[in-house]
């Protein structure tokens, strides 16, 4: 077995196993700065983690777009922003192709289908469309459903509730220090309050980023740390996948190594939460990367596509969690 | 991948000019942005298990 050569950093790592409470930023940082040959250390100890504080199930989520392109903000990793060049164009989801996307997710075994749009945040049209949308989704489908809808209002966060939303996705994205130079058209903080009211509200709060946006290692330090302060339940990992038209077209990809040391990183930071394979994952970790990370601390996964590029075929990934010996968490354990 | 035509169906740009193989790999995992025959903008909508793809001139196209 693999071991951290750094003892207070081995202890530092003991003792997230046995509390469940996640390392301090030093720690965070130390682990971020783990030489190439005790990233398996890492990753072994995550995975530790992640067993005995989230058992050995896989959550499985599908996602679609509702409202493609067109978004009033200027996120530079986005490809969906208006104010950029990129091929993306306008396009909604009709309420029926919405319940086929969902009936293809729930196929796969998934519990999760989530529901995103570009946008600000919602209208009375989107809002509408999300009202229409999850009451025929629940009508047809057995699945948990999420959104993913921006800064909302306490309305409309109460709407959510109401309808049945039993998660909601607003990403930090990034370090509070470096959010500033990503996305201008609105705030770190702006965001924060909406998850506040999450939270307020008994939805699930799902709130992660991406990884790869020009962030020093201290500021990946910082944005776990600061994702662990808002103890989200679920946080969805991205990786940069520079997208063409956008701020951040020419940005390099995110190396593999360092891609497994921030898994195993988020995970030690925080220990309870479900931790998510999202967008970028295929470019920066592969196959044999993407194994790396379900034996490093990962258990929850979005299979097939994402909102504007493709992912792995679903089966590939369930077919990986088979060999792994992962049960998918079953809808049963998560209603 | 790239869809038959004159265009390349990721950037738009003449298939004839450049070879386009990083836009070839690149569309392994991306849906077309543009039409191969026209070079219009598609209206693309991707799925959990697939895409489609409008051109307002030549038609839907799905994976």
């Amino acid at each position: 077995m693999p071991q951290l050569t750094d003892p207070d950093l081995a202890r530092a790592v003991e003792t997230v196993y046995e509390t469940g409470v996640g390392l301090s930023e030093p720690d965070i940082g130390a682990v971020l700065r783990l030489p190439d040959d005790e990233i398996g250390a890492a990753l072994e100890a995550a995975h530790r983690v992640r067993v005995r504080w989230c058992g050995p199930e896989v959550e499985v989520e599908g996602i679609v777009s509702v409202k493609t392109g067109g978004c009033p903000e200027d996120c530079h990793f986005c490809s969906q922003s208006g104010l950029f060049a990129s091929p993306v164009r306008g396009i909604w989801l009709d309420i029926p192709a919405l319940v086929e996307a969902a009936r293809q997710t729930a196929a796969t075994g998934a519990t999760e289908f989530c529901i995103v749009a570009a946008v600000r945040g919602p209208d009375d049209r989107l809002m509408t469309q999300i009202r229409e949308g999850v009451a025929a989704i629940r009508d047809a489908v057995e699945i948990n459903i999420a959104a993913s809808l921006g800064i909302l209002t306490q309305d409309q966060v109460d709407e959510l509730v109401a309808i049945g939303v039993h998660r909601y996705n607003h990403n930090l994205e990034t370090a509070r220090s470096l959010f500033p130079t990503v996305v201008t058209t609105h705030t770190w903080d702006e965001r924060f309050d909406t998850l506040r009211m999450v939270r307020a509200s008994g939805m699930e709060v799902c709130c992660g980023g991406i990884l790869g946006l020009g962030e020093t290692i201290d500021q990946r330090a910082e944005f776990a740390t600061q994702l662990a302060s808002l103890a989200p339940d679920e946080v969805p990992l991205n990786f940069l996948n520079p997208r063409p038209g956008t701020p951040l077209a020419d940005a390099e990809v995110l190396d593999a190594r360092d891609a497994l040391r921030a898994i195993a990183t988020f995970r030690l930071a925080l220990p309870r939460t479900i931790l998510r394979y999202a967008g970028g994952r295929e470019i920066t970790l592969g196959d044999l990367g993407t194994r790396d990370g379900l034996l490093g601390g990962v258990n929850a996964v979005i299979v097939g596509n994402y909102l504007t590029t493709l992912g792995r075929p679903a089966d590939r990934d369930l077919a990986l969690l088979d060999e792994l010996k992962m049960p998918v968490k079953a809808l049963s354990s998560s209603l | 991948m790239i869809e038959t035509g004159t265009w390349c169906d990721r950037c738009g740009g003449a298939i004839g000019e450049h070879g386009h193989a990083a836009c070839v790999s690149a569309r392994a995992l991306e849906p077309p942005r543009y039409c191969g025959h026209c070079r219009r903008r598609l209206k693309v909508q991707v799925l959990p298990a697939g895409w489609r793809a409008a051109c307002v001139e030549h038609g839907l196209i799905s994976s």
